[in-house]
């Protein structure tokens, strides 16, 4: 039951003052400025970006300067401010063959075309706390070598012309938005990516470490993963032609999973996908086996009862701002739901005492 | 007096202005030094578009998430419209953009070009190859180590 009650109005306020106060800290330091948080906590800036489906880094990095570095607080910013723009329309799909490649790396084939890209990964790192970065220290600047010119081709063209591995056909199916229509189950594929990319990481990545600890095992292989910038192309009716209306970073995924044939198919590897906005790679990798392990059903594999098999189950809970709001609402006043309850209690044991001074009475006249 | 172009060349140019820096682009358009007299048929709004990819890079697409962007359109004193798309929430991008993508379309286009449009596109090249110069820096030499007793 909700009642509406009055009060507390000058407490918030001076909460919220005080919260002010606290989110600057010692005002001997420096504040921080956005372009300092976009520039150098670039990985919070992608997390954010990623799960409050808004691509805009300096409103990322703003969301995590207001929610004082607490990344789902900041998220929810992202989201309320994004269910406010109107929406201009939808891009063409991008195509991450033509991504301009700061990393790309496969861990099946060692001599793949285009070679083995590190970027600027923590891989290899020993995870020593570096303290040069306490001092304020010069970067030595990043070595170079000839740029490659052409595109990188994906690994999966190469299995695909050997037919060994399940084939993506191109198609212009209108897919489903969940920002439009609410999620109903039996989601499809493109709706089921659509949600997993906007997840929650650490969920993703729970769910996703759980098929490689044995439940809905899928055994995959990271085929390839690459992370660049792509061009977003979308059609303009006023021009009657596309255009490019901008340029995002992107975080590409795909698994070469264990192969399964039919009466008409060979055996031949399967696939899944991860595509997240950003430098996301744990995110995209994780992506990528959530999305094989929920289509056991199309691959026609036995369902084995493993939560990351359960659609309903991933894919209603993969959304960190319901998820958060609904397990913080309870913190919020449920003075008259508690009161209900504790008048419910106290008839109860009013009840087991009055039985129980019966049953005692009866006993002692017997 | 309007100039004969393509699609193509006017794709080119509002391609290079949507994602082009915003500081870079406004410097050289305050040098370019022209503002022309406009009227604004749709005033700069922001917005979002829904960005899409394809499962498996090649398959049926789906949703992946929202960008800003903003949008204006405007006629010049002479009748030709300029729209502007750019990425991100300036109103200010977009207005300078529209104008650009209108003078394009005049017989100011050949000076325009030279002033803006090519030194955004090396900009924009330059900024490409030098990432692409620090990727190939990490690509990885396989060599095999000779083993064995003799």
């Amino acid at each position: 039951m909700y009642v509406a009650v009055k009060g507390g109005e000058c407490a918030i306020e001076n909460a919220h003052a005080w919260l002010a106060e606290e989110r600057r800290g010692d005002t001997n330091v420096a504040e921080l400025s956005l372009a300092q948080i976009r520039e150098q906590l670039s990985l919070a800036v992608n997390r954010v970006m990623a799960e409050g489906s808004l691509y805009d880094r300096d409103l990322a990095a703003l969301a995590i300067k207001q929610a004082r570095g607490d990344l789902i607080e900041a998220v929810f910013l992202i989201r309320a401010y994004r269910s406010t723009l109107p929406r201009f329309g939808y891009s063409r799909p991008v195509e991450t063959g033509e991504m301009a490649c700061d990393r790309r790396i496969s861990a099946t084939f060692k001599d793949a075309p285009g070679g083995q890209v590190l970027g600027p990964t923590f891989d290899y790192t020993h995870r020593l706390l570096d303290f040069k970065l306490a001092a304020d220290g010069e970067v030595p600047e990043a070595p170079v070598s000839a740029p490659r010119e052409e595109a990188t081709p994906h690994i999966t063209e190469f299995l695909q012309s050997e037919d060994i591995i399940e084939r993506e056909p191109a198609s212009d199916a209108v897919p489903g938005d969940l920002t439009r229509e609410p999620m109903s189950f039996p989601a499809d594929r493109a709706v089921r990516l659509q949600s997993l990319t906007r997840g929650d990481e650490g969920f993703i990545l729970g769910m996703a470490y759980s098929t490689q600890r044995g439940y809905a095992r899928n055994h995959a292989f990271v085929g390839e993963l690459r992370i660049g910038k792509v061009p977003v192309e979308m059609d303009i009716p006023e021009l009657g032609f596309a255009i490019e209306i901008g340029e995002v970073e992107l975080t590409e995924c795909e698994t070469v999973n264990q192969f399964k044939g039919s009466k008409t198919v060979p055996p031949q590897f399967t696939r899944g996908y991860g595509l997240v906005f950003g430098q996301s790679e744990r995110k995209s990798i994780a992506m990528a086996l959530v999305d094989r392990a929920l289509r056991w059903e199309e691959l026609g594999e036995d369902n084995v009862g493993a939560a990351a098999q359960d659609e309903e189950f991933v894919l209603s809970h993969a959304d960190n701002i319901q998820a958060t709001g609904f397990l913080e609402h309870i913190k919020l006043p449920h003075y008259v739901d508690f009161q209900s309850e504790l008048e419910l209690v106290r008839k109860l044991r009013r009840e087991a005492a009055q039985l129980a001074e019966t049953l005692a009475a009866k006993e002692a006249a017997e | 007096m309007n100039t004969i172009f393509s699609a193509e060349d006017r794709k080119g140019w509002m391609s290079l202005l949507s994602s082009a820096d915003e500081a870079r682009l406004t410097k050289l358009w305050l040098d370019y030094g022209t503002d022309p007299a406009f009227e604004f048929l749709r005033a700069p709004e922001a917005g979002g578009v829904m960005v899409r990819g394809r499962m498996g890079c090649t398959g049926a697409p789906f949703n992946l998430g929202e960008m800003t962007v903003t949008r204006c359109a405007l006629a010049l004193a002479d009748g030709t419209i300029g729209h502007g798309y750019v990425q991100g929430r300036s109103k200010a991008k977009a207005e300078i953009a529209a104008k650009i993508d209108a003078l394009m379309q005049t017989g100011a286009a050949g000076t325009l070009n030279e002033a803006v449009l090519v030194p955004l596109a090396e900009a924009r090249q330059a900024q490409k190859v030098a990432r692409a110069a620090k990727a190939a820096a990490t690509k990885v030499e396989f060599f095999t180590m000779v083993r064995g007793e003799d």
